[in-house]
Order: structure tokens, then C-alpha cells, then sequence
């Protein structure tokens, strides 16, 4: 079964078109007011937002854990079924057409402001209103700003598609008016956390399953569960991949298509504010009048956008020799079974397999390069040095895979300094260097001070380093199993592969079980491009392969280096009843202190998401033990 | 002879009941009837031919009366006449010499065929292409000597080496033929197949039991790994009711008689067993023991397991059989449910008592149309529930509503065409219903002719409540009538490049909806896969209810011009629709049986554990494997 899991050689991508070119020639209005005529699932029963709310709240599904609550508590039933309804109220979209024409309007001066242009590759959404004609669909974007949500909607409304009913946090309800606009545009609302509420659970996904059985609307919900901070794509949570695939499972649908959107930016809007969150500085809490003061963004240029539509994904072709769906059949369908290992298995591999779908469509910017090359030199670096170096760099991720956007027929040196310009707030060229951008105070600082500004500038620069690391992991995890293993036998250098590759998983992207396909696929990337040669049993570096080893090695270093620290503060510092709460300032001030000593270097230590990561490494290595205690 | 009863009354409800049976059967000769004949056969006396025995509808040579290479009488088929219109030849049935202008365009349009591209069979069976017979010429010598008839003519032995699977019917359409039995025997009555099955074990002969030849589940193929001679045990000569008990409501009757010949002739005595299967013009009584049959009134006759009193059945180990006709038993495991559903690879059934019914006084077609199959199940869910079921209550979906309306005859006066377009204007228009949406349940209502005014009022008020409208007795029986010509209807396919066959699951109910479009679906789907240029046809009805499900039924099939290997494309489709079945909570077979078809799923099916159970009873019954066809196990 695992061969049909194996890659697929890249296809060609598609073309991509500017949506933003027809809004800049023709009105707006005109454009809000339009004939809006989606392509509908052609099983769909059709039915308000209000009768939904009633068919969840008189399912069987439902009723059945309603009676248990009921039975458990000793509340009487009615009791039991206000609070669903009550539950469902808060949760449920309300999702008009009126709102999504203000939306379209407003937007369209929004965007027009922000960006130079929205790419789409229209190919993608020809195939996804094949996809909504035939079966239920599930569209699954990359997070990585809050735009993502307000910009799928509105391509969807551009080019004529069903509308999505979108997942999103309830901290957004905190916001007067937008929370509700946000309602009215489709958002239902979930709690962040509900883990034993049972009542919660069965609403919530009773509600996603019968707005998918019935084809109600496209849902979108996001596989990576929040935003990321850091532009690296996260460990993907599988709580709503489930809930969308149960249907296919029990037979209740024929099949669900999952379609993987790949959101890239040349400049996230949140890019200083991600930063200054993962080193500790509390994040905004979403309001109105935040929302208000950041009109100021409005004036800035954030380059351009693109939006790619993989092919949908069948959740039918990919169970089959996988699911065995029988395994449904001697337990009423609304009793809610816990998955098997089996199924669990494999909506876990779906997950990963659809966020590296994404990472592989993310489209990569000429910028991406330059920060990668500059993080590697903190202290600057000669303007044609780097110029040499992009090209270079270029050409290895193209080799490897990268969806570059390229300018075609621009001279490198062009390319990279208007790469430059727009991200001056990160970069600037002095005389014939060029060198990270630190922001300061006016008078003197703190070094404190100048250690978290230094740090804001170069997770802002890795958090573009980031958005190509996928394109070099597996590479990047062979080059340093090369040079840490005990000999040159293939057999040693993947064990040590599979070893880094095990300590990284909760860093990147790595398909657990797959380590010998990557292990593969690493090889056979870096004997393509010459750095590495296959002897029998044995690998080794090339003559010509230096450079590019070292280049990947110096890649991965700050992580190792990160969980180094992270480890050192465990061994040296730690004491028994260390809380998860504590562990994180105390890891960064422990960081700190080494930081101040000159005895480290590195800045990315500091990341409360690198942190974090590193804890659950630990633990999941058996290194670290996580003990429940009893609240006093 | 069995006492026929008194008065006139009873004879006038025979002789309705049997212009009834003859109406969706067929008309038959009065010189063809059979009796009820209670005589012992005269064991030991060395019978070849008893010359008391009145003829059956089913010869020895079938050959005489039945296709070589389809389905049904050699005189029964449809065709396209010159002007491209459908008709029906022969006198056997209602449809019989009838034109059917609308069977062309449906034809046409369903499966993209067209009249101009012709498949046709070839001419006649090719004796020559068959292996010669390899005999046991101890068994043969001894056989004799018992003075039991027996053949190797080649056409007898080829007719009783297929059933009526499509890649058994596509070979012999195309002059190829497998494995072959190397003999067929005709026993007469149970002395004669204790006989036979004896010198069987003693010479290590295979014995395939043959009823009435209708299986679908290649359950009659001979397997092509047999070394050793083959022996076609054909029933069809025991056929005779041996006794009938009024007092009881049960007939003892001869395993091999089949299904029109054993209603005929209770009818004559007044009664019915009241099971009709879709096959039961050709199925034998021992078949649907050994298939575990259903028929369509059992709702108010039972299935065949809830008929049978007592069996009777040789094995190689000897004679199984209950010392009593007591109605339920507490004693143990019931041992006829080791054999019903045994598919011939554990012993012949001989005898069986079953129950019979006095002939029903009144009966009444009807039909109902639904907006759409939803609705339409909902109300057979809402008619089980409230255990009301007519003798038959069927639903079909909107294909296959279309498929019975494509054998409409031909309307004879103006004024039923004027009626015809004003009850589509009503359902469409008035009332809204979408042609391509809308379903027909199709209902057969038996008994006192009140009651059954009373029952009817009954469903068509719940009917009612799910948005059905009552639509006349015509399209029921039209219903009816098409589970009656399927089977020829395939013929006709096969002439223009289109192959099909049905299949059947049960489910429970809440899964209805679901099996049946994900199956039609994967049909679909599968068949675009599989490179079929044209849309296939995939439509299912449900046709029995239960307390707890219902019994669905499909038809597939598709016009497989330009495919190099059709009947392996059709297997696979096939395959891929009963995985489906079972991954939707459906069953591997309702009635139709395992086979060798449906053997792989067996052990997933009753469990590995539940497998053993059943070689271990084959272990000890049949050692040596003398019934040796290799179905289900």
C-alpha cells in the first residue's frame, strides 16, 4: 500500500493570472453587484443556514449524545438540548450573500492597496468546480496571515464558485461588528480548546458533517490549526480532517475531494508582530479598534500574492487498501466510535500528505533566497557576493524542485535589489554591503534591548528563510548525517539520517514511517546536483560538493543549536516540578543569560515556536516526562 | 391421489389462481400437465421410464424446448423487426407477440447502442469443440445395472455445465465451452439418487447436483481442476407431489419439481406454496433449498427456510433427515440449516415437506410514484415498520422506472394513449414531480378480496404521507412483468454489443439510500476506469422488506463496443460493485447464493471461525469430496 504513497515525479504547475488586474480596470461596485451564479454539487439538497441548525440539532447523531449527557449528569434532557442549541448558536455561520458583496467591495479596494497583484492559477479553479459539481468538497489553505480566509472567499466569489463555510477561532468573536461580518461571510466559530466537553464535540461536528453530507457549501478549514508564526508550515492537527472524512467512511457520502491551497506572500502583513510574539511579547488580542489603528498597513506595499488550487485530492482513492470501511457496519452510524489505530493512521497520513501538497505548490520569492543567504551571514555581506550567491542558490532550488517565481529576462543583480527595496525594513545596502536592518531606540539601550531588536530582525528574515525550507529538509538532513556519521557506510549515514530526521519531526514536515523514502529522495537530490556520490555500500561527498553541504548544513544550524540549548537548560537548570508554563520564559532567559555571556551566537534559541517544539521532541523521545499534577 | 376437497368454489379460485400464474408465467398446453401422482417410486425395480409419470414443463432433453446459449424457451426472445421496433415472439407470455415502439429509443439511448452493430451468437452449439467425455467405466457398468438413465451426449452434457452468469452465457454466445460434466444421470425418485450416490463414493466419481440450471453465481461451472469423471445429477425427474396433507397445510414433494409445475399443481388441489422467485418457471424446489431462495410474496408465505417442515437429503455419509414434522424444535442447531444454503456440496435433496396455503381469493396489482427514491424508501421503511407489507411491496428507482416504461406495448385505442398523457401531465405538472427523479413502488396485494381493499387503503394512505401518489394497476404489473423478461431482455442486449447481469444484497434499512447510490456510483466510476466508452446502465430497486432491512437489487450493464476483453471488464466492475456493497454495510448475497462467484468473501463474511464451522460439517458429511463442485467453502 505504501507505493501509492510515494510521490509522484513534480508535474508541470500551472500559469497564473493577476485577479487584481480586471478590478483595477472596471468598478468596483459593478463587480460587488454582480451576477452571482456558482456551480453547485449536483446531490445538494438545498437549505437555509436556519433549517442546518435544526437538522444538527435534531440528528441522531446528536440526540444520541444528548440522551448519554443527560444520563451522566442527571440533567433532564431539554436541559441538555437548550445548551446544544445554545452551543450551535454561538458556533453557527449565517452566511448571506449581501455580506459577501460589502466584503467584495471593500476588499477589492483593500487588496488593490496592499498588493501589486493576487496570482491564481485559474487551471486549479477550473478543476475545483469540476471537483464541487461531483462530490463534497474540503478546501484546505496554508495559514499563515489573516488574510487567508478573506482572500479565499473572495476568489471564490471572483470566479463564480460555491462560497466555503470556514472553521475559524472564536477569539475572533471578541471583535465587535467584524466577528459577526465574519459570521455573515461564512465563518462558524470553535472554541480553541474543548477537550473533554462531550456535548461541544458532538455539536461541533455534527454541524461540519451535515453541512458536508448535504453538500451544503465548501468547507475550509486550516490543517495547521492556527497561524504560523514562523512561515514554516506546522505539524497538522487532525481533529476537523477526521470530523470531514467520517462521511466517506460510513458510506454516507461517496467520496470527499480535499483541496489543497497554497497561500504565499511575498510580504505578510504580520511579519514584525509574528516576530515580536515568538519572543514573548503577548499577542494583540484581536479587537475592532486594533483592527482600526492597523489601517495604517493600507499605505505599505506587500508585493504580491499567490493563491495556487492543487488538483483535489479523492479521500476515496486514498483509503482504498487502507480503510476498511466494513469495519463501520455493526455499530449504528450514530453511535460515534473512536477511530482505529488503522483509521488514525491514516487520517495522519493524509494530513501530512496534503501540508507538504502545500508547501510544494507555495510559490517561492526571489527575497526568500536573499534573507537565506543573509541569515547565514548576520553580520552582512558584500552586495555582489550576494548577488553571486542568489544566482546560485537559484539554480539548486530550482534543481530541487522549488516553485520559484522568477522574473524571466531580469538580470539577477535586478532582481535581487528590488527584492531588497521592498523589504528595506529588513535589509539595507550601505556602500557595497549589505546587512540586516536592526531597529533601535533613540538614546542608549539596554543590551537586553539590543538582543531582543537584533532578534526581532532575524526571526523576521527566518520566517522568509523558512518558506523554502521544505525544498531543502531532506537534503539538508543528509548533509549533516554526512558529516556527523561514524563512516561513510550508507547504513550509518541513515541512521543518523533517520535520527536527525526523528529529533526534527516536530520542526518540519516529515511524514512519520517515511524516513527511508526520504532518506531516498535526499540521496537521489543530492546526486543530482553533484554533491554527493553512490559507491556500492557507501556515500560520499563529492569533490565538487562543498559548497552545496555546507550550505545546507549551515541551513539547519540554528535549530540544532536551538535544541542544543534547549537541552543544556533541561540538564543544567531545570528542577523537577518544572510547569509548561514556566519552561518557555525560562528556557528564553536561560538563552538569554548565554546570549549576554557571548557564549552564544545564535538568535533563533529565542523563538518561543522552536522552544516548544524542541520540548515536544523531548517528550516524545521518552527524554522528558510529562507528569499530570493535581491542582491545590 | 391426494383428496382435491369439495365444491365448485375451490375449483373456480384453482382455476383464477392459475389464469393468474399463466398470466405473468405462461400459457401452457392442457396435454403438458403433470398430476399429483402419489406413487412410490418402485425402488429396486430397476426404473428407466416410468411410463405412469405425466410429462413435466421440463424435458429430459432440455434441448427440445430451451436456448443452448441464453435464457428461457427456444421459441421466447425479443428482437428488433424491420422497422426497428421491439417485439416479443412466441405464446408463452403476456408481452408474446406484442410490439414495443418504445424499446428501441430506450435501448438506444440508454446504452448509446445502436441497431446498425450486431454481436450475434453463433448459429448452433459445435459439438466438436467439446472435449470428449472422460467416464468411469466401473461407475458406468454398475449405473446400468441399476437400470437409471443416463447420457454423454454432448448437448446434454453442455447444457448442464453453465448456469446463467453473463461470462457463462457471453462463451457459449461465442461457441467456446469449459469443463464439461462427462455424464448426466436422471434419477427418479430418492432410491434411485441413494443409488447413485453410493456407487458415486465407491467408483470416486464427482457429482454435481442440477436442478432447474438458473444459478448466477457460477455455482454449476465444473471446476476445470477436477481430475476426476464429472457426473451431472440432473433432479428434474423427481417432480412429482408426493402427498398432500389438508390437515396439516403441508404437500411432500419430489426436490427436483420446479417452480410453475409445483404451483400449477397445488392449484389444481386448491393450494399454493405461495413462493415465487423471479426464476421459479425454471428453478427447482432442491435448488432453492440448496441457494437458500426468496420469493417475491414472502411477506405473507415466508422465504424458503420459513416453508420447509422437513428435508430430505443423501450424503455421502447416508441419508440426513428429522424423524418428525413438528412445527419448531428445541434440539440443538437446526440440521436443515446445514443444509439450506449448502449449494450442492454436501448431499441431494430429495424430499421436502413444505407448507402449503389454500389459493388466495382475491389479488390485486397497484402502484405507487414517488417524487424520488428517498421518499419512496422512507415509505417502505414507514409500511415494514408497521408490519403491513402487501404480499409483494417493490421499489424501483428512476432508471429502471424508465427501463419498464420502454416495455409498454403498444396502446391499442386513442383514447388509453389520451389517458397515458393525462396521468403524466397530472404527476409532472400538477403535481410537480420530476420525470428524472421520480420512483415507482410497485405492489401485488393478496387474500379476501376485502381485507385486501382493506390493506390496500392501508399502504396507499401511508404511502400518501411520504408524497406518493396512487398510480393505477397497469404499472404494477408492468413491474412485475419485467423481472419476468430480464433474463430475456439480456439476450437481446447481447445481439448489439451490450452485456449486463443483476446482483442483490440486503442491508439495514438506515443504509438503503446510501448502499444504493454508492454502488450505482462506483458502477459508474468503475466502468470509465476501466476504458467502457458509454455511460453504463446502473439502476437498483429494493424488493423485500424486513423488520430490520431490505433486500436491494441491481442491474447493470453497458455497451462494450470497442473494449478487446468485455467480460473481464464486466468481472471487474462487478467485483468492485460487491466490495462496495459490503464496505456499505450490505450483505454478500440475499438469495442469489455464494458460488464460486462470491467465495472469496466468504471468510470475512461469516468469519474465519464461522468458515471452519462449515468444513468441518463438509469434513464429515463428504470426505472425499465426492459433491465436488467447490461452491462457497
Amino acid at each position: 500500500p505504501r507505493s501509492t504513497w510515494s510521490r509522484k515525479v513534480r508535474s508541470k504547475r500551472d500559469d497564473f493570472e493577476d485577479i487584481l488586474e480586471e478590478r483595477r480596470n472596471s468598478s468596483d461596485l459593478r463587480y460587488a453587484f454582480k451576477c452571482y451564479t456558482p456551480v453547485l454539487y449536483r446531490g445538494l439538497t438545498p437549505c437555509k443556514a436556519a433549517t442546518l441548525k435544526s437538522m444538527v440539532l435534531q440528528s441522531e447523531q446528536l440526540l444520541h449524545v444528548i440522551n448519554q449527557v443527560s444520563a451522566e449528569s442527571g440533567e433532564s434532557t431539554d436541559v441538555v438540548k437548550d445548551e446544544a442549541a445554545a452551543i450551535l448558536e454561538e458556533m453557527a455561520h449565517r452566511l448571506q450573500l449581501r455580506t459577501i458583496r460589502f466584503f467584495a467591495y471593500t476588499l477589492s479596494k483593500a487588496f488593490k492597496a496592499l498588493y501589486r497583484s493576487v496570482c491564481v492559477n485559474e487551471e486549479g479553479i477550473q478543476r475545483l468546480q469540476q471537483a464541487m459539481q461531483e462530490h463534497p468538497v474540503v478546501l484546505l489553505p496554508s495559514h499563515r496571515s489573516y488574510m487567508d480566509f478573506l482572500m479565499m472567499s473572495y476568489i471564490l466569489y471572483t470566479y463564480d464558485l460555491s462560497l466555503p463555510v470556514i472553521a475559524a477561532g472564536m477569539d475572533f468573536l471578541g471583535m465587535k461588528f467584524v466577528g459577526e461580518m465574519l459570521r455573515m461571510s461564512g465563518a462558524f466559530f470553535i472554541r480553541r480548546s474543548f477537550g473533554g466537553d462531550q456535548l461541544y464535540w458532538a455539536v461541533f461536528s455534527e454541524y461540519v458533517k451535515t453541512m458536508l453530507r448535504k453538500g451544503y457549501a465548501p468547507i475550509e478549514f486550516f490543517l495547521e490549526g492556527t497561524r504560523s508564526r514562523t512561515c514554516k508550515s506546522l505539524t497538522p492537527k487532525l481533529g476537523l480532517l477526521n470530523i470531514v472524512m467520517e462521511p466517506f467512511f460510513k458510506g454516507e457520502v461517496f467520496d470527499v475531494n480535499l483541496v489543497p491551497v497554497s497561500m504565499s506572500y511575498e510580504r505578510v502583513l504580520e511579519e514584525s508582530l509574528y516576530a515580536r510574539e515568538l519572543l514573548g511579547v503577548p499577542k494583540p488580542k484581536e479587537s475592532t479598534s486594533g483592527l482600526l489603528k492597523a489601517r495604517k498597513i493600507l499605505s505599505e506595499d506587500y508585493g504580491s500574492m499567490h493563491v495556487y488550487f492543487s488538483p483535489p485530492v479523492s479521500v476515496r482513492s486514498l483509503a482504498q487498501g487502507r480503510i476498511n470501511r466494513s469495519q463501520f457496519n455493526l455499530t449504528p452510524r450514530h453511535v460515534a466510535q473512536k477511530p482505529s489505530e488503522e483509521t488514525q493512521a491514516f487520517v495522519n497520513d493524509v494530513a501530512y500528505r496534503i501540508v507538504r501538497l502545500q508547501q510544494e505548490n507555495m510559490v517561492v520569492k526571489p527575497w526568500v533566497l536573499v534573507a537565506t543567504l543573509l541569515l547565514q551571514s548576520v553580520e552582512g555581506m558584500e552586495l555582489t557576493e550576494l548577488m553571486e550567491q542568489t544566482s546560485w542558490l537559484r539554480d539548486l532550488a530550482r534543481m530541487f524542485g522549488a516553485f520559484l517565481d522568477w522574473p524571466d529576462h531580469t538580470p539577477c543583480s535586478m532582481v535581487v535589489s528590488s527584492s531588497i527595496s521592498l523589504h528595506r525594513n529588513l535589509a539595507c545596502v550601505s556602500g557595497s554591503r549589505i546587512s540586516l536592518v536592526v531597529e533601535g531606540p533613540q538614546g542608549p539601550e539596554t543590551p537586553e534591548e539590543a538582543l531582543f531588536n537584533r532578534a526581532v530582525s532575524v526571526l523576521s528574515c527566518a520566517s522568509y528563510r523558512n518558506q523554502v525550507l521544505h525544498v531543502f529538509l531532506r537534503p539538508a538532513l543528509l548533509a549533516m548525517a554526512l558529516s556527523n556519521a561514524n563512516s561513510s557506510r550508507k547504513e550509518d549515514i541513515y541512521s543518523c539520517f533517520d535520527f536527525l530526521r526523528n529529533v526534527f519531526s516536530d520542526e518540519f514536515i516529515l511524514s512519520p514511517g517515511a524516513s527511508v523514502q526520504d532518506f531516498d529522495e535526499a540521496c537521489h537530490l543530492l546526486v543530482k546536483c553533484g554533491a554527493v556520490e553512490l559507491l556500492h555500500q557507501d556515500v560520499v561527498m563529492a569533490e565538487s560538493g562543498r559548497t552545496v553541504l555546507s550550505f545546507l548544513t549551515l541551513l539547519l544550524e540554528p535549530f540544532l543549536q536551538g535544541y542544543q540549548v534547549v537541552c543544556r537548560y533541561l540538564r543544567e537548570e531545570a528542577t523537577e516540578n518544572l510547569t509548561e508554563k514556566q519552561f518557555i520564559p525560562a528556557v528564553r532567559s536561560f538563552a538569554v543569560k548565554l546570549h549576554l555571556s557571548g557564549s552564544l551566537k545564535c538568535y533563533e534559541v529565542l523563538s518561543s515556536d522552536l522552544q516548544k517544539n524542541a520540548l515536544n521532541a523531548l517528550i516524545r523521545l521518552n527524554v522528558v516526562r510529562r507528569v499530570r499534577t493535581l491542582k491545590s | 391421489m391426494a383428496s382435491i376437497g369439495d365444491g365448485s368454489e375451490r375449483q373456480r379460485i384453482a382455476q383464477q389462481r392459475l389464469r393468474v400464474l399463466a398470466g405473468h408465467l405462461r400459457r401452457l398446453g392442457a396435454e403438458e400437465r403433470p398430476g399429483v401422482a402419489a406413487q412410490e417410486c418402485r425402488a429396486g425395480a430397476g426404473t428407466t421410464e416410468p411410463d405412469d409419470k405425466p410429462p413435466c414443463s421440463v424435458p429430459k432433453r432440455r434441448q427440445d424446448i430451451m436456448k443452448w446459449n441464453g435464457w428461457g424457451y427456444a421459441d421466447s426472445k425479443f428482437f428488433f423487426n424491420k422497422k426497428g421496433q421491439g417485439e416479443f415472439t412466441g405464446k408463452r407470455y403476456r408481452l408474446s407477440g406484442l410490439i414495443l415502439p418504445s424499446l428501441k429509443d430506450w435501448f438506444e439511448g440508454t446504452f448509446g447502442a445502436n441497431l446498425q452493430h450486431k454481436s450475434p451468437a453463433v448459429p448452433s452449439l459445435n459439438t466438436s469443440a467439446v472435449a470428449p467425455p472422460s467416464l468411469n467405466e466401473a461407475f458406468v457398468e454398475e449405473l446400468k445395472s441399476t437400470g437409471i438413465p443416463f447420457s454423454h451426449d454432448t448437448e446434454d452434457r453442455v447444457f448442464r455445465a453453465h448456469g446463467h452468469c453473463l461470462h457463462e452465457i457471453f462463451s457459449l454466445r461465442d461457441g467456446r465451452v469449459g469443463r464439461c460434466p462427462d455424464m448426466v444421470v436422471w434419477p427418479n425418485c430418492h432410491n434411485d439418487v441413494v443409488k447413485i450416490v453410493e456407487l458415486a463414493c465407491k467408483h470416486s466419481v464427482c457429482l454435481i447436483p442440477y436442478g432447474g440450471g438458473t444459478s448466477v453465481s457460477s455455482a454449476l461451472e465444473c471446476p476445470p481442476e477436477e481430475t476426476r469423471s464429472i457426473v451431472s445429477l440432473d433432479t428434474s425427474q423427481m417432480n412429482r407431489i408426493l402427498w398432500i396433507d389438508e390437515k396439516n397445510l403441508t404437500a411432500h414433494v419430489e426436490a427436483g419439481i420446479i417452480g410453475q409445475d409445483l404451483e400449477r399443481l397445488l392449484n389444481e388441489s386448491g393450494y399454493c406454496t405461495g413462493h415465487e422467485p423471479d426464476s421459479m418457471e425454471f428453478s427447482s424446489l432442491g435448488g432453492w433449498v440448496a441457494t437458500r431462495a426468496s420469493g417475491m410474496k414472502k411477506n405473507i408465505y415466508g422465504n424458503i427456510e420459513d416453508l420447509v417442515v422437513h428435508i430430505k437429503m443423501v450424503t455421502p455419509r447416508g441419508v440426513i433427515e428429522k424423524s418428525c414434522q413438528g412445527p419448531r424444535m428445541s434440539t440443538g442447531p437446526d440440521i436443515h440449516h446445514f443444509i439450506l444454503g449448502s449449494e450442492g456440496t454436501l448431499g441431494v435433496v430429495t424430499e421436502v415437506t413444505l407448507k402449503i396455503r389454500p389459493i388466495p381469493e382475491y389479488q390485486k396489482y397497484g402502484s405507487v410514484v414517488f417524487p424520488n427514491f428517498q421518499q419512496g424508501v422512507a415509505c417502505l421503511r414507514e409500511v415494514a415498520k408497521q408490519r403491513c407489507a402487501p404480499a409483494s411491496i417493490r421499489l424501483m428507482d428512476n432508471e429502471q422506472f424508465q427501463f419498464g416504461h420502454a416495455l409498454k406495448p403498444q396502446v391499442s385505442s386513442i383514447f388509453t394513449s389520451f389517458l397515458d398523457g393525462l396521468k403524466k401531465f397530472y404527476i409532472t405538472k400538477f403535481k410537480g414531480f420530476d420525470p428524472h427523479h421520480l420512483c415507482v413502488a410497485t405492489l401485488l396485494f393478496e387474500g379476501d378480496r376485502e381485507k385486501v381493499l382493506q390493506h390496500e387503503k392501508l399502504v396507499y394512505d401511508i404511502a400518501a404521507k411520504f408524497g406518493g401518489l396512487a398510480a393505477g394497476e397497469d404499472n404494477g404489473q408492468r413491474g412485475y412483468m419485467l423481472t419476468f423478461v430480464i433474463a430475456y431482455l439480456r439476450d437481446l442486449g447481447m445481439e448489439y454489443y451490450v452485456i449486463g447481469e443483476s446482483f442483490e444484497t440486503s442491508v439495514p434499512w438506515d443504509r438503503v439510500l446510501d448502499l444504493c447510490r454508492n454502488v450505482k456510483e462506483r458502477i459508474v466510476r468503475e466502468c470509465k476506469e476501466k476504458g467502457v466508452q458509454f455511460p453504463p446502465l446502473s439502476t437498483c430497486r429494493v424488493t423485500q422488506t424486513y423488520d430490520a432491512g431490505a433486500c436491494v437489487y441491481f442491474y447493470f450493464a453497458f455497451n462494450y463496443r470497442g473494449l478487446s476483453d468485455p467480460v473481464h471488464v464486466y468481472e471487474q466492475v462487478e467485483h468492485a460493485a460487491r466490495e462496495e456493497i459490503l464496505a456499505n454495510g450490505g450483505s454478500l448475497s440475499h438469495h442469489h447464493g455464494v458460488g464460486k462467484l462470491r467465495k472469496e468473501w466468504m471468510q470475512e463474511t461469516i468469519s474465519s471461525v464461522g468458515l471452519g464451522m462449515l468444513k468441518s460439517v463438509k469434513d464429515y458429511l463428504d470426505p472425499n469430496n465426492i459433491f465436488g463442485n467447490r461452491n462457497l467453502l
